[in-house]
């Protein structure tokens, strides 16, 4: 229970048409006046949808205290993890390439929540919140950042490369927009066999610029694929700012005969009423474009400072006004659903159960030399090694 | 109901498919109408010919049919179409039209426009979306309209289908299966006379058969469609046409065995696709030279079947590789390192490797024919090496 967070609802892949309910809030969360109400709130989205040729849906979206407190903790645990991994690269313990998502939580919790685990997800390479998101775990998490045996992909896959099959979680890809036709793909095979699910194929203002996009969205709008094109539009492709690099930034309406939605990816509630409106909208037409505006404090990676190409102003005013996570706070703050020190309390909890995950994570031993070979192929096919002469030269490690 | 054994006696006692779920000698099963799904087998142990015995399709119970080879391929789509509900095609041209080398004709027909989807001319894209239909539990055919446009798909190829196996730890298989013709055909001009072989084959994940005859087409088409691992199955432009008596019973061929052709003493001459026409022609001629020639059609060309080819090796000692593709980073330079690495004490000869020039393939057709290895060369090799 240490390492899930999120819902811990079970997969659903016994009955993929229902929604599971949440289950309540264990007890050592629950102070004595967090409210764990379900009854119906109504909250306007920041800023209305703009459209491109379809009705948008309304500004108000409905929530609970429930909905909000979870919005809170998962976020507020997501934000840690990712603080706490680049702690952990500057530690030099997650080697390579770390792609962080902290500024842009409400994208993922948001998204989950207007969704099952029946539908599909795939990202690019900033998907560990998104693995989170699906159910992932957190000491499986920290433990594939640092390489080691007990890591979602068994340390194989590293930063890049989570995935979470029983969740429908389809990573996780380290090439910039090839994980766009993947999802048209998945979405394809839900069709394929009348599912009635969806698939969300994330991408980044960056890769908005790539061929295959428009050949997926094609291809998408032709078969009446049941896929939402999700571009996390976080103004910077790495180090270039959507206006330098594209000669149209307004990403919901590139998709030209594919409707699209421009949301305020800061704002959970509206995350999950775009969410919510694409699932119904593909599954009845086709594909749909949703632009999240939405932002990244660190840098593209833990190799980019992040402020060689936009100023510390911009990105102290962004935390300033558009914070994820202080939006959902002043919400429950104002509805009294919990007080401010029950919500810090909350924060510190949060803080140790990821302190404890990545103390776990640690103690997980390095993958075993014989897992270089493994998984190459399916059952290794008989084939004992995977070279063209069948055999290699088995390194020792020290 | 019998079981018809095949075609072949048993091939020697550990061959290559040991591994997948027969222990006992090589022998070629027909599948019953299995159920469709997941309970069904993987390809099961094959057709090594007896060392004794030239490779010939037919031996089987009944008469057996007489097919083009691309009518083979067709038939296998269809058997396997049929058997799985899983099994789709994805490609440019295949369906209305019916496949621009006819291999998907009438399969639209049968199975309906979604199984056997035409897609818009963006190898990228549907390559990628083959990928992620696998991994949601679908096993489709890609085919690539000439395996040269399949180098557009080269990074969901490579990245996606040959990777996602390991750095998912395991988690999502992606039962493809690549195919399309390629090699030099009849003056069609450098772009459309690739050998991607040389390309792909460093690609970890993958496995790759070239087919050469209507029987093995069709038994490498059913067992690449039944592997869960990625296969990518070279056809050739040139050999859609060639005609071969097939069984009527169900077979279905091991991916990583090589094919027997013609046994002999002197030499063993490993081929594949188009070049085994060449060798084999080449090889009447050394015939009457009083050359006794063993040829091999490698038919998997990753991974290699060392077994088939040592045994070979072992008892000629001279090896000449003839291939298609070109001389630099080809199937045969990685060939020529296995054997060296494995069979080096039984070789007297250096490995010769007859290649494609390392130049783009021009049009004019003596320029072309020059380009690729001729029987001519074939047989000055062979009498080089058994000097």
């Amino acid at each position: 229970m240490a390492g899930a967070i999120l819902r811990r609802v079970t997969p659903t892949t016994a009955s993929p048409r229902v929604a599971p309910l949440p289950l309540p809030l264990p007890v050592p969360l629950l102070a004595r006046g967090v409210s764990d109400s379900t009854d119906a709130i109504t909250v306007s989205t920041s800023v209305p949808f703009k459209s491109h040729i379809v009705d948008p849906p309304p500004r108000e979206a409905t929530t609970s205290a429930r909905e909000l407190l979870a919005f809170f903790r998962d976020m507020s645990l997501m934000r840690r993890a990712e603080i706490a991994a680049d702690s952990l690269y500057k530690a030099k313990l997650i080697r390579g390439f770390c792609h962080l998502y902290d500024g842009q939580e409400a994208v993922a919790v948001g998204m989950e929540a207007a969704i099952t685990r029946a539908d599909a997800i795939t990202t690019a390479y900033r998907d560990h919140c998104l693995y989170l998101a699906r159910g992932g775990d957190l000491v499986a998490a920290f433990a594939e950042l640092m390489g080691r045996r007990d890591g979602c992909s068994r340390g194989k896959g590293g930063s890049m490369h989570f995935y979470k099959r029983d969740a429908n979680f389809f990573g996780g890809h380290g090439i910039v927009g090839a994980q766009v036709p993947l999802g048209c793909g998945i979405a394809f095979a839900q069709r394929y066999r009348k599912e009635g699910t969806v698939t969300f194929d994330l991408y980044g203002d960056g890769a908005a610029n790539q061929g295959q996009l428009f050949e997926a969205l094609n291809m998408a709008a032709l078969w009446k694929l049941p896929v939402v094109l999700v571009c996390e539009n976080n103004h910077y492709g790495m180090g270039t700012a959507e206006w330098r690099a594209s000669k149209s930034p307004a990403y919901y309406k590139r998709g030209d005969y594919v409707p699209g939605l421009k949301v305020d990816g800061m704002d959970v509630l509206a995350v999950k009423q775009a969410c919510k409106f694409a699932k119904e909208h593909v599954l009845e037409s086709g594909p749909i474009i949703l632009e999240m505006d939405t932002y990244r404090y660190h840098g593209h990676s833990m190799s980019d400072p992040g402020s060689t190409y936009r100023t510390r102003d911009e990105i102290a005013g962004i935390r300033q006004e558009r914070d994820p996570i202080e939006r959902v706070r002043k919400l429950i703050l104002a509805h009294e659903f919990a007080t401010a020190q029950e919500l810090k309390d909350m924060e510190k909890e949060l803080r140790k159960q990821v302190d404890a995950a990545i103390a776990k994570a640690k103690e997980s031993p390095m993958p075993d030399p014989s897992e270089l070979f493994t998984n190459v192929y399916v059952n290794d096919c008989g084939l004992e090694s995977f070279g063209v002469d069948r055999k290699v030269v088995r390194t020792v490690l020290p | 109901m019998t079981t018809a054994f095949s075609l072949r006696a048993a091939a020697p006692a550990t061959a290559p498919c040991a591994g997948v779920r027969s222990t006992s000698a090589a022998r070629v099963v027909p599948v019953s109408a299995a159920p469709a799904g997941r309970g069904r087998m993987v390809a099961r142990a094959a057709v090594a010919a007896k060392a004794d015995a030239p490779s010939s399709a037919v031996a089987g119970k009944s008469d057996g049919h007489e097919v083009l080879l691309f009518e083979a391929l067709r038939e296998a789509l269809i058997e396997e179409m049929k058997l799985d509900p899983t099994v789709c095609v994805f490609g440019e041209d295949v369906g209305h039209y019916g496949g621009s080398y006819k291999v998907t004709k009438g399969l639209a027909d049968m199975f309906g426009d979604l199984r056997v989807l035409d897609t818009p001319i963006a190898e990228n894209s549907f390559t990628g979306m083959g990928v992620g239909a696998g991994m949601k539990g679908l096993r489709p055919v890609v085919e690539g309209m000439n395996m040269g446009f399949l180098l557009l798909a080269y990074n969901q190829i490579s990245n996606n289908c040959g990777m996602l196996h390991y750095t998912s730890g395991g988690q999502f298989k992606i039962p493809v299966v690549i195919r399309g013709p390629g090699g030099v055909g009849r003056q069609l001009g450098a772009e459309h006379s690739q050998r991607l072989e040389s390309y792909f084959q460093s690609i970890p994940g993958l496995q790759m058969v070239a087919c050469s005859t209507p029987y093995n087409a069709k038994g490498l088409m059913k067992a690449a469609i039944r592997s869960e691992n990625p296969v990518v199955l070279f056809e050739h432009v040139l050999l859609y046409n060639l005609k071969e008596k097939i069984p009527d019973e169900e077979y279905v061929l091991c991916l990583e065995e090589a094919e027997m052709v013609r046994p002999g003493v002197h030499v063993t001459i490993l081929t594949y696709s188009r070049m085994r026409y060449h060798v084999m022609q080449a090889a009447k001629t050394l015939v009457n030279k009083g050359y006794d020639p063993e040829v091999i059609d490698i038919r998997s060309l990753k991974p290699f079947d060392l077994h088939t080819i040592g045994n070979s090796i072992k008892k000629t000692h001279r090896v000449l590789i003839v291939e298609e593709c070109m001389r630099t980073g080809g199937i045969g330079a990685s060939l020529r390192s296995a054997i060296i690495d494995n069979f080096w004490d039984y070789l007297d000869a250096p490995i010769m490797c007859l290649s494609s020039q390392d130049v783009p393939t021009p049009y004019a057709a003596t320029l072309e024919d020059a380009t690729v290895v001729q029987p001519a060369q074939i047989v000055a090799a062979v009498e080089q090496i058994c000097q």
